[in-house]
């Protein structure tokens, strides 16, 4: 075996919370004189301990080149800064890495791009910014130029480049570095379906084609395990798992609590593909039946036992109502590489008027599978079921039942009495 | 990108001391250093009617506005010479300053969203702010001559001036003050990405340094034994010494040169090694 090509050893980053970063020249002089004053006294200021806070703590790991390694994990867990680190925009608090190649962060799109400035002078600045020599971007030109589809605009100011435009000269040049080494950090959530696929699909050339490395960093779980080879997870600036992307995917999926910031996690097992009737969904009256067909597509194997559960959550984030799928059937079996849908049928479930969000969650027995959060899925109007001319206003609870209300005559005796 | 030598390897790891400047990677680094010149010098008066010629247009607005108020209503004297001569060339060396280290000295705030995605040199964008300014520098040197030629020769004053043998180190000067912008602006720069403070100063720094310098009037007036004074501040050689080069009047000594080089020295190594050690993880804290 090859000397890696990313050695990271014991790298710790410490982050000082709070006040510090925008303090101002006098907050630092009382800052100074405060300390000079407890240091007189025994002990000395605690406080300075108390706003630190590690980033990263001891992480270690190598790479082997053409390898391509994705690193997961929850919002604030150090994804971002292990890639500042390696991609040397800040040092680490200690530790040591040694890098051998050279490395390209694909940037969060158009970074470095001058509005007032051509789409062909901003390849060239772009180009140096991530780089590149003069000579390597007019070698790569054309083939930038022709994957970012600009050709008729080369010569216009990027400022009036449409944000599509935009976005895919970024890429385009991004795309064409050609480093030893390409550290990608979230950019594939921008654009349009079709160009996220090109993307995803010129990495993977970048991969196998030409031997190079990739850093992949990613919520999407779904690109992760589709690209990566092998899989890193941090948890609280910590290496918690490290191994083939689909282990590391299916532990880190299991261990995922609810409540958590990622709102899609998918694995290779099954993934999600969207509500297949959405557009039917805008405009409901409340007493209207609600049919959701959720639409899936298996993976390299077969799945039995699977259940399906849903949650409907209003604007004010409380649910509404939450069905599952062995309240009223068996579980269901479904072939590999399938694109099904499961159609849940609500009868009248009277929802007060707004939008609701929908949660999915697939499990084959007690295995998940698939949790996807936060999904569009309707809006109940305020058209009143009762009255054809009337609106319904200022509902509190999450539901409008069908109910009546009507004049009795008074019996007196079936009072509780207050005493 | 595989021009790199087989054994290459990078080794990051917190760093010590002052004095690691890693110019070879600003020399691998040249050709964004053009590309970011010729971004600054074409974008800065895009969508203007009047473009490029407001780099001629700006000193001239000035020195009239110079002539009536220091000339005319102040009457400070100029050592003799027309008055629209004696401001243009003050302000020759004095705007190359001022410019460069306004653009230098928001470098590390302004660029902080670029600096926080990719490495490059941090150092390439201020050096490229004071090339870029040395274009329009020249720009208006061209200007200058304009003026120069036409009150030397077709106008009655032209007996009382004209170049000193001490041109041919004009260069010399003119490297001084880009040295001496970069040094300060760095400076200013580093003490900027740390306290806010600092934004709102420059403005008044560069305002109060142009009255201590002699722009609007010529360091004969000073009083002898004060002109050392004048002469701590690193400004006032520079722009005496161009004004004595291209009209020859001027108070100009070896003495003074010497103190103002030291000067211009100290200023650009603090800006170097300052900026080189707020540079690397400046970032955490923006």
């Amino acid at each position: 075996m090859t000397r890696p090509i990313i050695e990271v050893d014991n790298v710790s980053k410490r982050y000082r919370l709070g006040q510090f970063n925008a303090r101002t020249l006098r907050e630092e002089a009382e800052r100074l004189f405060r300390r000079r004053r407890s240091n007189g006294k025994a002990g000395g200021s605690p406080g300075d301990h108390e706003s630190e806070f590690w980033a990263l703590k001891e992480v270690s790991f190598s790479v082997q080149q053409g390898e391509v390694i994705g690193i997961i994990g929850r919002n604030g867990a150090g994804k971002s800064t292990l890639l500042k680190i390696l991609s040397r925009v800040t040092e680490p608090t200690s530790g040591l890495i040694r890098i051998r190649g050279r490395v390209a962060s694909l940037l969060e799109v158009g970074t470095g791009f001058h509005p007032e400035l051509t789409g062909r002078e901003n390849i060239y600045l772009n180009g140096a910014i991530l780089g590149m020599n003069r000579a390597e971007i007019k070698s790569k030109f054309d083939e930038i130029v022709a994957f970012a589809e600009v050709e008729k605009f080369l010569d216009t100011p990027v400022k009036r480049y449409s944000s599509g435009m935009y976005v895919r000269l970024a890429f385009a040049v991004a795309a064409h570095l050609e480093p030893d080494i390409l550290i990608v950090d979230e950019v594939l959530a921008v654009g349009d379906a079709e160009f996220q696929k090109k993307c995803l699909g010129k990495m993977r050339a970048v991969a196998s084609g030409l031997g190079r490395t990739v850093v992949f960093v990613s919520h999407n779980l779904q690109a992760v395990s589709t690209l990566c080879e092998r899989v890193f997870l941090l948890e609280q600036g910590k290496l918690a798992n490290a191994g083939p992307a689909d282990d590391v995917l299916r532990s880190y999926i299991t261990g995922l609590q609810p409540g958590v910031e990622d709102f899609r996690v998918t694995t290779p097992l099954l993934r999600w593909r969207g509500l297949q009737n959405r557009r039917s969904l805008d405009d409901l009256r409340c007493d209207q039946d609600l049919m959701l067909e959720l639409g899936f597509e298996t993976g390299q194997e077969s799945i039995s036992n699977l259940h399906v559960d849903i949650e409907l959550v209003d604007e004010r984030d409380r649910t509404a109502l939450h069905c599952k799928s062995k309240f009223v059937r068996e579980p269901m079996s479904i072939p590999s590489n399938t694109n099904f849908a499961v159609r849940y049928l609500l009868h009248s479930p009277h929802l007060a008027p707004g939008p609701y969000r929908l949660t999915v969650y697939a499990a084959a027995g007690t295995k998940e599978l698939c949790w996807v959060e936060q999904i569009d899925a309707c809006r109940v109007s305020a058209a009143s079921p009762f009255f054809p001319d009337d609106v319904l206003q200022d509902v509190k609870g999450t539901t409008v039942p069908g109910f009546s209300v009507d004049l009795v005559p008074s019996t007196s005796s079936e009072y509780v009495e207050v005493s | 990108m595989s021009n790199l030598p087989a054994d290459y390897e990078l080794v990051i790891r917190p760093s010590r001391g002052w004095l690691h400047l890693n110019l070879r990677d600003l020399w691998r680094y040249r050709d964004l250093l053009f590309l970011l010149v010729h971004r600054d010098f074409v974008a800065k008066y895009k969508q203007t009617i009047l473009g490029p010629a407001w780099f001629i247009l700006q000193p001239l607005l000035t020195t009239l506005v110079f002539t009536v108020i220091f000339g005319k209503i102040a009457k400070i004297p100029t050592d003799g010479l027309p008055p629209v001569l004696f401001y243009l060339a003050g302000l020759l060396g004095w705007s190359y300053f001022a410019q460069t280290f306004q653009s230098t000295s928001g470098t590390l705030v302004a660029n902080a969203d670029l600096f926080g995605k990719v490495y490059f040199p941090r150092l390439v964008v201020p050096l490229s702010a004071v090339i870029s300014n040395l274009l329009a520098f020249a720009l208006q040197l061209v200007t200058f001559l304009c003026f120069w030629t036409y009150f030397k020769f077709f106008s009655t004053a032209g007996v009382s001036f004209g170049f000193s043998g001490a041109i041919v180190w004009f260069p010399l000067v003119v490297l001084q003050i880009a040295g001496l912008s970069l040094g300060v602006g760095l400076c200013l720069s580093a003490l900027t990405a740390k306290y806010r403070d600092f934004t709102y100063l420059s403005g008044f720094i560069i305002q109060i340094w142009m009255y201590a310098t002699p722009v609007i009037y010529p360091l004969s007036q000073i009083p002898e034994g004060w002109r050392w004074v004048a002469v701590l501040n690193p400004m006032t050689m520079p722009v005496e010494t161009i004004k004595y080069m291209l009209l020859g009047q001027g108070v100009v000594g070896p003495f003074y040169l010497a103190l103002s080089v030291a000067m211009t020295v100290v200023f650009l190594l603090c800006g170097v090694l300052v900026f080189n050690k707020i540079e690397k993880t400046f970032i955490d804290t923006v």
